[in-house]
Parts: C-alpha cells; sequence; structure tokens
C-alpha cells in the first residue's frame, strides 16, 4: 500500500445488542460511547433510536479499523457522526482520533451507513489528503 | 477476581461458547467477543468493582483475556487507591 492508497473499514452490529445496552446501562453507557449530539439525534421510540445508535457504533469502529491505533484506542466519543441540515451524515475526529489521524496522514474522511433486518453497518473511506483537521468535509465547503 | 470477572463476562461478552470452558489466558476476541460487547464488558467491570477504565487502558488488550482483565483491575485499584 502507498501512502496515496485509500484506506476503507466496515463495521457491523447487532442492534438488539445495542438496545439491550441501553435497557441494561442507560445513561451511563449513551454518554460513554457517543456524544450529546449524537444522543440529540439518535431519540424516538426505542427499536428506532437502538438502529441510529448502532449505525454510530459502527461507524465508530469501522473508523479504528481506518485509524489503525498500535495501543490505546481512541476514546469512541473522539469519532463523532455529525448530522449536518440537510439529513448527510459527516465524520468528525476530535482528540486522540483526530491526533491518529494526523499522524497517519489520513483524512478526509467519507462515511456510509446503514440499518435493517437487525443489523447496521458503515464503510468509513479515507484518503491521505495532508492538512486534514478532523472538521466534517461539507461543513469546510460551508466556511 | 477471577470468579467475578468470569461472572460480568457470562453476563455481558455474549461469547457463542460458556465462559467456563476458556483458560485465564484464551483470547476473548477469538473466542466470538465482539467490540460491541466488549464496551458493555468494561461497564460491567465498573459496576462489579467500582472503578473506571480511563481512556489510557481503552486498548484491545485490556480485555483480550481474564487474565488481561484482572491485570488491567489491579493495575487501576494500585492507582486509585
Amino acid at each position: 500500500m502507498t501512502p496515496d492508497d485509500p484506506c476503507v473499514g466496515v463495521d457491523l452490529v447487532d442492534i438488539a445488542e445495542v438496545a439491550r445496552s441501553v435497557q441494561h446501562f442507560g445513561d451511563r453507557y449513551l454518554r460513554r460511547v457517543f456524544t450529546d449530539h449524537e444522543i440529540a439525534c439518535c431519540q424516538g421510540p426505542p427499536e428506532v433510536a437502538a438502529g441510529s445508535l448502532a449505525a454510530r457504533f459502527a461507524a465508530k469502529e469501522a473508523t479504528i479499523k481506518v485509524l489503525r491505533p498500535d495501543g490505546v484506542r481512541p476514546d469512541w466519543r473522539t469519532i463523532e457522526v455529525v448530522r449536518l441540515p440537510s439529513g448527510a451524515c459527516k465524520l468528525r475526529l476530535r482528540g486522540s482520533a483526530a491526533r491518529l489521524a494526523v499522524e497517519r496522514g489520513l483524512g478526509p474522511f467519507t462515511l456510509s451507513m446503514t440499518h435493517e433486518a437487525g443489523l447496521a453497518a458503515a464503510v468509513v473511506v479515507s484518503g491521505s489528503a495532508s492538512g486534514y483537521d478532523g472538521t466534517p468535509t461539507m461543513e469546510r465547503h460551508h466556511d | 477476581m477471577r470468579d467475578q470477572i468470569r461472572q460480568v463476562l457470562s453476563e455481558h461478552a455474549r461469547l457463542p461458547v460458556d465462559v467456563a470452558t476458556l483458560d485465564d489466558q484464551d483470547d476473548l476476541f477469538r473466542a466470538g467477543m465482539t467490540s460491541h460487547a466488549s464496551v458493555n464488558v468494561m461497564l460491567g467491570l465498573e459496576e462489579a468493582f467500582d472503578i473506571e477504565f480511563p481512556e489510557a487502558m481503552l486498548r484491545k488488550a485490556t480485555f483480550e483475556s481474564v487474565a488481561a482483565i484482572e491485570t488491567a483491575l489491579i493495575h487501576l485499584r494500585s492507582v486509585t487507591a
């Protein structure tokens, strides 16, 4: 693989597992894994919320697979799925995740998520553009 | 401590095999623990042992076996005592 090759990460999550975690651990689970923005975006009936949360968890894990941490893995909340006013979702990296992306020369990131039939999946693709700072691409275009 | 760890694993790791059949050194991820299940294991351990895993300990190796979890818990208790 050359430095210019895109990196791809994929992850699959059982939605019932996420629903079970929310039911068992409640806020402690939500606040440990998801940001305030993500929690606000995943309101609604429990089964609907669990699907949205599961897709976001899959996005975080897919991003981890792209970042390939050697040891300590970034806190889940440093990888955020941002829902834009258009409804499209983008990744925003902060803290340790953003630092790792810079160290690896990765970014910007492209995200696709889906959930159906009890499963949620996410695919993350990263280019190797220099100067990436973790900001969602579409937000940068709005600057 | 290992019995308590195994209890947490049986409740939250969602392994396709009985935890009792695993050795202390067996790799839990290879035994079928998913990354999401490892979050539940972490929260279950925090609940059971009244501790909190800091970001510096959020590595796959921390949760990869009963023995590794025990080492992590002993370390956490020593730094918070």
